[in-house]
């Protein structure tokens, strides 16, 4: 199971995102689970200045657009 | 070269669409396909190409750079970054928190952020290809003044105690700043930066081609519509309150630079005086309450308060000064 982190004020990109992994990762079997964290201050503590980003385990993979399903591989191999 | 576009909109609207090249609807309509085909070409041209050439920046090594320079130098770069840099509002306060845990002066951070809406690549071209080299000289050189100024003022009074108290207390805390370094610093192909422009270049005009449309739009009908008595009659005489004025109605109002260009250049075409148009234009673009909202969770009232004087003063003077400069020459 992993533990993947979606930053992000609330803007669209964020929410597709989100959307995006969990497509990603139930065509590819990845057993996930997604968190949405919306709080500032938890944003700044991640270091990540551009959003949306994502973070899997912890550490940040990808900041400031919309991953692509290329990059997801990548991540998550 | 740009001939072209002006002899698709003569086909288009008087022998297509057989309007009356006298007419009203007819010179608006002109306008308005002449100016927006323009525009989509040349932004599709240019946006790629300016991305090609910065898919190696990012806001992470702005944020490197700028961290433990000096202040002056800080307020220069910071403005200039926020014009290369792109920038969407909705990015803002992650970005402005990011360099304030890095400790960064809150006056360089506030000079990239009030330059990054005014200057773009976007409005560069809009700015180049309707009113011309000289004018977009002035206002690029306006528009970094204007966020070096800031900078220089913010730091000057200590706007960083009206910061939220969290984010106060962590600007102010001793000791190593320990910034994160995710994104690892490889050599981009021409293949990678291809990828990066296409995929910039498209999610750019999706953004944008609605505010052209406004934008164009609105010029269009001032430029067909609204007769050039009515301008002379209330606004063409740069009376010194106008500048204010203008300023005032235009800060909360939400627009980009993108739409904002076509509709100073049929203002100025209709004999409004440059420093007002300026006056107006420029604060529309570079604060809105939108923004001031987004704003309002990491600073307090005060700090809002203080910008937006700031801006109100700064962007008066500027009217100020180029209706004088226009009287004069």
């Amino acid at each position: 199971m992993k533990k993947v982190t979606v930053y992000g004020t609330g803007c669209k990109s964020c929410n597709e995102t989100a959307k995006q992994i969990e497509t990603f990762s139930a065509a590819n079997n990845i057993d996930v689970e997604i968190i949405k964290e919306k709080d500032l201050m938890a944003i700044m503590d991640a270091g990540i200045m551009t959003t949306p980003g994502v973070a899997i385990d912890g550490t940040v993979v990808h900041t400031g657009s919309i991953p692509s399903d290329a990059e997801l591989q990548k991540y998550f191999a | 070269m740009f001939v072209v576009f002006t002899h698709f909109a003569d086909w288009l609207t008087y022998q297509l669409l057989g309007l009356d090249s006298a007419s009203n609807i007819g010179q608006s309509l002109h306008f308005f396909i002449e100016d927006t085909s323009k525009i989509f070409v040349l932004l599709f041209v240019l946006i790629y190409v300016i991305a090609l050439l910065r898919a190696s920046l990012n806001v992470e090594k702005v944020r490197d750079y700028l961290q433990g320079k000096n202040r002056f130098v800080g307020y220069v770069f910071g403005s200039v970054f926020g014009a290369v840099t792109p920038f969407c509002s909705c990015s803002s306060i992650p970005l402005f928190l990011g360099f304030v845990s890095a400790r960064i002066p809150i006056g360089v951070t506030m000079a990239f952020l009030l330059t990054s809406p005014l200057i773009n690549e976007i409005a560069i071209v809009l700015l180049g290809s309707l009113l011309g080299l000289k004018f977009t000289v002035l206002y690029v050189a306006l528009g970094l003044s204007l966020g070096i100024v800031g900078g220089f003022v913010l730091d000057l009074c200590k706007a960083e105690r009206w910061l939220i108290p969290a984010l106060a207390a962590r600007y102010q805390q001793q000791g190593e700043v320990e910034l994160s370094h995710f994104s690892e610093d490889k050599a981009l192909t021409l293949n990678d930066r291809h990828e990066f422009a296409k995929n910039e270049t498209l999610t750019i005009l999706k953004r944008i081609w609605k505010w052209v449309f406004i934008g164009v739009g609105i010029g269009a009908f001032i430029h067909g519509m609204v007769p050039a008595a009515w301008f002379e009659e209330n606004l063409a005489h740069g009376q010194w309150w106008t500048v204010p004025v203008a300023t005032f109605i235009a800060i909360p109002i939400y627009t980009n630079a993108t739409a904002i260009v076509p509709i100073m250049g049929s203002l100025l075409a209709k004999g409004m005086p440059l420093g007002t148009t300026l006056a107006f234009c420029m604060s529309a673009v570079a604060a809105s309450i939108p923004e001031f909202t987004m704003l309002k969770q990491v600073m307090t009232w005060r700090l809002l308060a203080l910008i937006f004087i700031y801006l109100l003063i700064a962007i008066s003077i500027v009217g100020w000064v180029f209706n004088i400069i226009n009287v004069l020459g």
